[in-house]
């Protein structure tokens, strides 16, 4: 039986009705979602959304104050230990000690999680390989590079083979060049059939997802591929406006009633407007009148970063009222 | 148990990395041996001290040579007026001086008291009331020869056995040495550095740098992670329990007259209560330097004030002796000063021995679960 025949097919987690209160602040408040086997799943939103708490749970870290997780056939709520022993973690923070070589970490974390003799040499040299580590095992870990850090933080979290790896942010300060070769890694991981849940801030990553779940305080309010969200959450045309003073025509467009969102992108600006034909003729009228030339108007297929702010404004405003 | 002694071996790795936390562990209860052994001594061996002999006879030079022969008093000065000797005590040049009158001679021949004046800097107490006891020996000693030999001129036998004359024998302690009395209780306070500072330190900096996190989700239960922290702390403290006893019997020449496993013991039953509050001060410490500040005024102070180690429990107000109760070094420094000074076996030490025992259990066990609380 192949992992890749399964794939698409079995949940790999499931999350039915997930409620964590502090007190009375309830920071994950009734969430329910799957995620497959062998996919990609992005777990998106703001700080304080409820992520980590979320997180924290999924790996039986704490338990959840009403409903329950299947995590890798895994109950969080009364097995966690089992939980804990079939998936890898790997925190913002870099979780590796410093201050040891990186083959005593190796042999730390494989201990830890009870590999012996020739699992543990099979497993250390699976590890230096992919750290692009090979020979260099006497190395002191704060030696190393940034990526390399991170490659290695991610082989030893999934040393043990777990069948789940969540990674919570794992590209913070790392370079571009490293961020595209770690999620490389991330996908080499997926094709192999080991289920990644990750979370970011780089909305460009999450590009590389295969299904992304948005959640702000403590609810979940949109899911899907990329594509999806792109155009199942968001009505509104975009329109990327070329032209002189982009600075002074940015502010004229945010005073205009029939402009909904703007926002800029390098030289150009992002209008986000409901009716695509009036608001051509009315943003040329507008700027003429301030004598602002229009190089380009177009229309464009909006960015994640355009869904979500749209999304998460909606949703703020929602709370609010 | 697997899993325990994997953590211990990382501890060990990484406390080879620390270059400066190796030496702390090695060279601090070196240094504080050195620091109590010779510097803290409260022994008084020379008293400078100035003298005016107005009376320049036979007798009173005879007198003086008493105190010189004496060993503990070294004569800065023969002064020949009051200026001198009030200037050589104000610039603190001298603790005392000692003043011989006119007729010093003259009234011992004639069978007259014959007064002496010593005069003292006092603003160190303690010092002049050892100096003040070395004098009144000296001129006690010198009558009692004045009337011998006064006994032998007449032939009429004064005796001298019809007043009380105090046999002292001091019991463990011989010479009164601070040092005896401060070096065995040294290992209270080394034990008190590795276990509470040192261990606190090493599971803030975990949570610190973020590999607490990353511990937590592994399949490592909170025991395991508690045990395999304090292990390498509790043999740190017993390698360094090791070195201090060894410079104290070696160098020091203080011998342990009671049992040496009994003495093990006893240090057993104190780490716990020290581990469990490196435990405590662990979880709610953020930072290492906030553990290290908490350890330093919140631990070590009261605990080297209040637990007889430097002052006595007896001279406390009431209030202070309560407090010193629920300190468990001033058990184990009353264990340590028994069993090494002087001998006394397990049996005469049942209640100090119980209560390190409960104080320790208590602790841990209530820190541990704070700690496993901390965790999640």
């Amino acid at each position: 039986m192949s992992l890749s025949s399964q794939k698409g097919n079995m949940n790999s987690i499931e999350v039915k009705n997930l409620t964590k209160k502090f007190g009375s602040f309830t920071a994950v408040d009734g969430i329910s979602f799957n995620v497959k086997e062998g996919e990609i799943f992005g777990f998106l939103g703001a700080n304080g959304a409820g992520k980590s708490t979320a997180i924290r749970i999924l790996c039986g870290i704490i338990e959840p104050t009403s409903g329950d997780a299947i995590v890798g056939g895994y109950s969080v709520m009364n097995e966690p230990d089992k939980v804990k022993l079939n998936i890898g973690y790997m925190s913002q923070k870099f979780s590796l000690y410093n201050d040891l070589t990186v083959e005593e970490n190796i042999n730390f974390f494989g201990g830890v999680y009870g590999l012996i003799k020739n699992k543990l040499e099979d497993r250390k040299k699976w590890v230096l390989k992919v750290a692009y580590l090979e020979g260099k095992e006497k190395l002191l870990t704060k030696d190393l590079p940034g990526g390399i850090k991170q490659r290695l933080a991610l082989a030893i979290a999934v040393i043990h083979e777990p069948k789940i790896v969540f990674l919570d942010e794992p590209t913070g300060g790392v370079d571009p060049i490293s961020r595209r070769n770690f999620w490389e890694l991330i996908n080499e991981l997926s094709h192999k059939g080991i289920t990644v849940f990750v979370t970011t801030h780089y909305l460009d990553e999450a590009e590389y997802c295969n299904s992304i779940t948005l959640i702000n305080a403590g609810k979940i309010i949109a899911s899907g591929t990329s594509k999806e969200l792109k155009t199942k959450y968001l009505t509104n045309t975009m329109l990327e406006v070329e032209c002189d003073r982009v600075v002074e025509a940015l502010d004229i467009f945010s005073k205009q009633d029939w402009v909904e969102e703007t926002s800029i992108f390098g030289n150009y600006i992002h209008i986000s407007v409901e009716d695509e034909n009036s608001a051509r003729s009315l943003a040329e009228k507008t700027l003429k009148e301030n004598n602002i030339k229009i190089i380009r108007m177009d229309k464009i297929v909006p960015t994640l970063e355009d869904v979500f702010i749209y999304l998460l404004e909606k949703d703020t405003k929602k709370n609010v009222k | 148990m697997k899993t325990i002694l994997n953590i211990v071996i990382k501890e060990f790795l990484q406390l080879k990395r620390d270059p400066i936390l190796l030496r702390l562990v090695f060279l601090a209860p070196i240094l504080q041996l050195l620091l109590f052994g010779y510097a803290a001594n409260m022994d008084l061996n020379t008293v400078h001290t100035a003298i005016w002999d107005q009376d320049r006879t036979l007798d009173s030079r005879d007198l003086i040579e008493r105190f010189q022969e004496s060993g503990y008093f070294e004569i800065d000065r023969y002064a020949d007026n009051y200026k001198q000797i009030t200037n050589d005590i104000n610039k603190g040049k001298v603790l005392c001086a000692i003043i011989i009158p006119h007729d010093f001679e003259k009234d011992i021949k004639t069978n007259h008291p014959a007064p002496l004046q010593a005069i003292f800097d006092g603003s160190d107490g303690n010092k002049t009331s050892i100096a003040l006891g070395y004098i009144q020996g000296i001129a006690v000693n010198y009558a009692n020869n004045i009337l011998l030999k006064s006994s032998d001129k007449t032939g009429r036998k004064i005796s001298i056995a019809g007043s009380i004359q105090p046999e002292i024998r001091v019991w463990y302690n011989p010479d009164l040495k601070t040092r005896v009395f401060m070096v065995p209780s040294i290992m209270g306070l080394i034990l008190l550095i590795t276990t509470i500072i040192l261990m606190s330190m090493a599971i803030v900096k975990e949570r610190e740098i973020g590999t607490l996190e990353q511990l937590i989700v592994t399949p490592i239960k909170p025991y395991q992670l508690i045990l395999g922290k304090l292990i390498p702390f509790v043999i740190l403290g017993f390698v360094d329990i090791l070195l201090v006893q060894t410079v104290m019997v070696f160098w020091f020449g203080i011998a342990i007259r009671g049992s040496f496993f009994f003495l093990l013991f006893a240090s057993f039953l104190f780490v716990l209560s020290t581990l469990g509050i490196g435990l405590f001060l662990s979880t709610i410490s953020k930072t290492q330097q906030q553990a290290m500040m908490v350890a330093q005024f919140g631990i070590m102070m009261p605990f080297i004030y209040l637990s007889g180690f430097a002052f006595p429990i007896e001279n406390m107000p009431k209030f202070f002796q309560y407090i010193t109760y629920l300190i468990p070094l001033r058990y184990y420094i009353t264990i340590l000063r028994a069993v090494i000074l002087k001998g006394a076996p397990f049996s005469d030490l049942i209640p100090e021995t119980l209560i390190l025992l409960i104080m320790g259990v208590l602790i841990l066990f209530a820190s541990a679960r704070r700690f496993k609380k901390r965790l999640s």
